[in-house]
């Protein structure tokens, strides 16, 4: 019989390597507690560094996943697991247990909760929303405001939730300035009239055509960058939305009138995946993300010997990192099933 | 036999004592302010005097307060103090009764085994020498849990016990000696003469059985003189002051005498007044939740009794005013504490001189005389006419949802009212008065305060604890004072406001500006029971505890702050409610770090009742001057 | 000599070497959360001070560390020490401790009150 390798969470990094896994020759048990697959993926509109569609990328992982050593299933929540010998048993929420050789979590993210920095005014203003909300708009093809009308002044606010002691976050996210600049640049495209600014801290743009993006958002979407963390939204006599900021490269405080707020929502550690973990002892680190075993070559190990991580659940990573830590998890697992048992 | 050369060291001590206690009260008395001076002759010879020496039998004998919280700890201190009390009372008695003569000198009292050593024998007699060693034993039973406590400070209850320094110990051992060697000098008297009861007469008889009680009687007399003058002698220097000082503190209480700003007579007195009980180390939260050991008030006092460095001990501290509310004393520690932050970083507040034995009162530091305004920037004041102000303070504006939901509400009530700080306005100043930087504050005060005469309002309605209480306390205002929580209150009694219940249950944190600070408990509390179902905690009303945020602590790390939020929280929330209520912006934001419950102000929860109330009475002018003076009676 | 249309003048350079790093030093002993600034601007955009007035704490952070005190010592008294910063501050600085250590640091070192 061949080794069954059970994977926990139906996104990138889990559809990814389910794909391969199968195709290396084991048996492999997909979990999802959503209804679909995909994972976040789903709600995003293009992608960047090249703006291609994330249905094509969901296309590529749909295709990964027919196969016939998988089963997939969908709509249930792994709330645990336990190990005897070499056997892992994991359990889901509607009280089934499954068995298997291996276990690999790719649990992801979840998107930090902006209604925790109430300064923001997310969830009190109208007009405050996220950069996934703003996915969403995308993909409905229906950005506008609450009223109905066009914004004419867009900002984006980067850092929320990350890189923030008061929210207990002090990692950067690693993507949201890049999503920001693709977001901007998306915005121009459907409002060319608009203005478009990027309140930043550091412009973190250190994957492969980052800069380029960066570039070409100055340079053909005359997109603004302030550099400066804003302090807190508030609203006016014209019910427009106010930030306040300094502008530290002048050294002046600036206030700025907006239609809309794009708040750049850091990623965390999926409150499921926190739970698991203080379950089954998962090591989690100072950021909450699942532990790796070596920073340098076991980022797909963690403290227990047969359960294997792939994706954001290890740290933020975009979807090329998701893809290629998918792959190694692939590759370490097929690793331990046939020699590294003991 | 009328002497003995063994009781001058006794003597020597007790008059020494007497003389000591004489020049100091006069010292303290010239010392202080006029109108404190006409206070305490007036306490003196009116019906505080009355009232004091309740108090003085209450607290300082029988330690009332201690032995409710902590009834072991209570038993000790009362048996130590009271039954050395009774042990002095009766002793008198019994040397004026069965002495050669009346009115004997103290030591006939102290020693009068010695001196009437065959005392006893008839039935009266031995009757009286049972109350006596009565006392003994329950002098003794204290002293045992004393020095246990010493080893093994659990025993009595308590976490931490106070350390000593090297005089306290010679002191805290003449103490600890008076006792035993008083049972052994009289059980061996009582021995060699076959008199004494339960205590003395049988510890006695065994003893005589096989030792030669009556030369060996002799010497532990001495050192039950000894120990009773070293101790005597050594009580100014030591921590053992603040039995004597107590009883000046009470008077002077009861006179109607304050701490005030500056160091004086009074907070002289009640420095030295510390029993150094530790009552204030328990309750402590940067103790219990952030591992700071160093600042409490007890440490705070015993900095400022010896001179030491005491800058960040006075800094470092929430100001919550936990300790104040505990300490069994009743110090005033926060305004103590105030004054050593008003004065320079290394100025001290008291100086010793005469090794000790007087500390003088240093002339009060002159206050950084620094006249140039710090805030003149500040544009000339300009308000709106309105009847109702709602200032929202600096705190309210990084917290929109309250802003947000007082808009709500001060719209709903249909009052003439407008938004002073809309656009962020100049800080209430208390900050500053907390650092110690009153010159300062007094130059935001007088800007806020212009704002406030010049909109011709009646009623000041604010978000922030904080700034009620500076408000409240420091402005000179013809306006009533407000906290959002009394204004709403006030707006349902009036039926201003229709509210829906809310199907939810909730717990409620006191801010502690707001709550111990101010004594606002009550009102909060009956509007959330007005929308809600309010659970209680545990740490409710003057137990309530700081979030961690206190602007009272300019010292303190976000670390700290977060563990100490996050250990609040944890206890707020144990019965797992649907939402952790407060009344204060920085309360929420401290709290709302720190757990995943929702943390919600009562501003906004009042407006999500309101949400879809039916219409309101509108015209309600003719409410509005009754809705405001009505709250006057009620803070 | 040709002269050039700008000239180094001593307001234009922070000479590093010459300046006094005092200050700073006596506030970091302190408050050693002074070094996690990362100079974002959050403390000054919300500075109840800042709204009336040029005033940021930003800036005073970084003239402390570079030793440009002159600067700091004319500006640090206008804080009101009203706690905004330190609510919003994404490092956790203890900003109102630097502004109290720095204003100390002035009395004591030079004798400057404020
Ligand atoms: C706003 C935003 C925009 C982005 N845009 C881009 C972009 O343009 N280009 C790019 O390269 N990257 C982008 N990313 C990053 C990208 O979303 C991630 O790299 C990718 O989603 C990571 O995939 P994942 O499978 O690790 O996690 P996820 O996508 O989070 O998938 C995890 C899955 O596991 C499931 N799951 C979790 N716990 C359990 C459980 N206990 N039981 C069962 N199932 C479980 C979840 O339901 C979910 O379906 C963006 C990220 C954000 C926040
Ligand atoms: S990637 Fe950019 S926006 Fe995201 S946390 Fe890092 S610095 Fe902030
Ligand atoms: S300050 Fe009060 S509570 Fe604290 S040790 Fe002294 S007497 Fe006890
Ligand atoms: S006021 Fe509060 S923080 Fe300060 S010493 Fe007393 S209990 Fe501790
Ligand atoms: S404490 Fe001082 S620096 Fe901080 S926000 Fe208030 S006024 Fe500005
Ligand atoms: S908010 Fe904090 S990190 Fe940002 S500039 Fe101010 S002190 Fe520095």
């Amino acid at each position: 019989m061949n080794p069954h390798v059970i994977v926990i969470g139906g996104g990138t990094a889990g559809m990814e390597a389910a794909g391969r896994l199968a195709r290396a020759g084991m048996s492999v048990t997909l979990i999802e507690k959503g209804k679909d697959l995909g994972g976040h993926l789903r709600d995003w509109y293009h992608l960047f560094p090249d703006r291609r569609s994330s249905d094509e990328v969901l296309e590529y992982l749909k295709g990964q996943i027919s196969h016939q050593n998988i089963r997939l299933l969908t709509g249930q929540q792994v709330t645990g697991f336990i190990h005897k010998g070499n056997e892992f048993t994991v359990s889901t929420g509607n009280g089934d247990t499954i068995n298997g050789d291996a276990l690999l979590l790719a649990t992801g993210f979840d998107l930090f909760k902006s209604e925790r920095k109430e300064e923001y005014g997310y969830g009190i203003y109208e007009n405050v929303i996220t950069s996934a909300d703003l996915e969403a708009m995308f993909r409905k093809k229906e950005v506008k405001l609450v009223s109905g009308k066009k914004p004419e002044r867009i900002g984006f606010l980067h850092c929320v939730g990350s890189r923030d002691e008061k929210v207990g976050n002090i990692y950067c996210s690693k993507l949201c300035c890049v999503t920001a600049v693709k977001q901007a640049i998306e915005v121009k495209k459907i409002f060319p009239a608009s203005k478009v600014f990027c309140f930043y801290m550091d412009m973190r743009m250190g994957g492969a055509l980052y800069e380029e993006l960066y570039k070409e958002a100055q340079e053909k979407y005359s997109v603004g960058f302030i550099r400066g963390k804003v302090s807190e939204v508030a609203v006016n006599i014209n019910n427009r939305l106010v930030a306040k900021v300094e502008d530290t490269l002048v050294g002046r405080p600036l206030k700025m009138e907006l239609d809309m707020l794009v708040l750049m929502a850091g990623m965390e550690m999926s409150e499921d995946a926190v739970r698991l973990a203080k379950e089954t002892n998962l090591q989690m680190g100072e950021n909450r993300f699942f532990k790796p075993a070596d920073h340098h070559f076991g980022t797909n190990m963690g403290n227990v010997n047969g359960v294997f991580y792939a994706g954001a659940c290890t740290a933020p990573l975009n979807i090329t990192e998701t893809i290629s830590h998918a792959r190694s998890a692939v590759t370490e697992i097929v690793n331990y099933l046939n020699t590294g048992r003991k | 036999m009328n002497f003995d050369p063994f009781i001058i060291p006794f003597n020597i001590g007790l008059y020494f004592i007497l003389i000591y206690a004489v020049v100091r009260s006069v010292i303290w008395f010239r010392e202080l302010s006029r109108p404190d001076k006409l206070r305490l002759q007036r306490g003196f010879f009116g019906k505080a005097f009355g009232q004091s020496l309740k108090e003085i039998f209450l607290e300082s004998l029988i330690h009332r307060k201690i032995l409710k919280s902590n009834p072991r700890l209570g038993y000790m201190h009362m048996s130590l103090a009271f039954g050395w009390f009774l042990l002095i009372l009766f002793g008198t008695i019994e040397a004026d009764i069965f002495g050669e003569r009346h009115l004997n000198p103290p030591y006939k009292a102290i020693f009068f085994k010695f001196f009437s050593p065959d005392h006893g024998k008839t039935f009266f007699e031995a009757s009286y020498a049972f109350l006596m060693d009565l006392i003994l034993a329950f002098i003794l039973s204290g002293l045992v849990l004393a020095v246990t406590k010493r080893f093994f400070s659990r025993v009595v209850g308590m976490k931490k016990t106070t350390k000593l320094k090297p005089l306290d110990k010679v002191a805290l051992t003449s103490l600890w000696l008076i006792f035993p060697s008083r049972l052994i000098a009289e059980s061996l008297t009582s021995g060699a003469y076959g008199t004494g009861s339960f205590l003395t007469g049988n510890l006695g008889a065994a003893l005589a059985s096989f030792l030669p009680a009556n030369e060996l009687a002799y010497p532990f007399w001495w050192l039950y003189s000894l120990s009773l003058g070293t101790f005597f002698v050594l009580l100014p220097l030591t921590r053992y002051l603040h039995i004597p000082t107590e009883l000046f503190l009470i008077f002077m209480r009861n006179s109607g005498i304050r701490t005030g700003d500056k160091p004086g007579s009074f907070s002289e007195v009640e420095v030295h007044s510390c029993s150094s009980c530790g009552m204030c180390i328990d309750v402590c939260q940067l103790g219990f939740s952030a591992g700071i050991h160093t600042i409490q008030a007890t440490y705070l006092m015993k900095g400022i009794r010896n001179s030491d460095y005491i800058h960040d001990i006075a800094h470092n501290c929430l100001m919550c005013g936990r300790c104040d509310q505990i300490c069994p004393v009743g110090i005033e520690i926060s305004p103590i504490r105030m004054i050593v932050r008003r004065i320079e970083e290394n100025d001290r507040v008291y100086e010793n001189s005469w090794n000790g034995y007087f500390r003088n009162r240093l002339n009060v530091p002159a206050p950084k005389q620094d006249n140039k305004p710090s805030y003149d920037f500040l544009p000339a004041p300009v308000s709106k006419k309105a009847d109702v102000l709602y200032f929202a303070g600096c705190m309210t504006h990084l917290t929109p949802s309250i802003k947000k939901a007082m808009v709500k509400i001060l719209d709903a009530s249909g009052l003439n009212w407008s938004f002073i700080d809309e656009d962020g306005g100049a800080c209430c100043g208390r900050p500053l008065m907390l650092a110690g930087n009153d010159r300062e504050a007094r130059e935001l005060i007088n800007f806020n305060s212009q704002l406030i005469w010049k909109s011709g309002a009646h009623t000041l309605v604010t978000s922030c604890p904080i700034c009620y209480k500076v408000f409240r306390e420091s402005y000179y205002l013809d306006v009533e004072v407000l906290h959002h929580s009394q204004f709403i209150k006030n707006l349902i009694d009036e039926g201003l406001v229709n509210m829906n219940f809310l199907q939810k249950r909730v717990t409620y944190h006191t801010p502690c500006e707001l709550g111990r600070r101010s004594g606002v408990y009550e009102e909060p509390k009956e509007v959330i029971r007005h929308v809600a179902t309010l659970e209680p905690t545990g740490y409710d009303d003057e137990n309530s505890l700081c979030c961690g945020g206190s602007l009272g602590n300019i010292m303190l790390s976000h670390d700290k702050r977060r563990g100490i939020a996050e250990d609040v929280t944890a206890r707020l929330t144990a019965n797992d409610p649907d939402s952790l209520i407060t009344a204060c912006p920085l309360c929420k934001k401290t709290l709302a770090q720190a757990t995943s419950t929702r943390v919600v102000d009562i501003a906004e929860l009042v407006a999500e009742a309101i949400a879809d109330a039916p219409a309101l009475k509108k015209n309600p002018s003719r409410h509005k001057k009754k809705v405001v003076r009505e709250s006057a009676a009620s803070l | 000599m040709e002269k050039f249309g700008f000239s180094l003048t001593k307001a234009r350079v922070i000479d590093y070497d010459a300046n006094d790093r005092s200050i700073v030093s006596y506030i970091l002993e302190r408050e050693p959360s002074l070094n996690l600034c990362i100079e974002c601007g959050c403390c000054s955009a919300a500075c109840t001070t800042g709204n009336f007035t040029g005033f940021s704490l930003r800036e005073i952070h970084i003239l402390l560390k570079r030793g440009e005190n002159d600067l700091v010592r004319q500006k640090i008294r206008k804080c009101m020490l009203c706690g905004k910063c330190i609510l919003v501050c994404p490092r956790g600085v203890n900003t109102r401790n630097v502004v109290f250590l720095a204003k100390q640091a002035f009395t004591k070192n030079e004798g400057y009150e404020f």
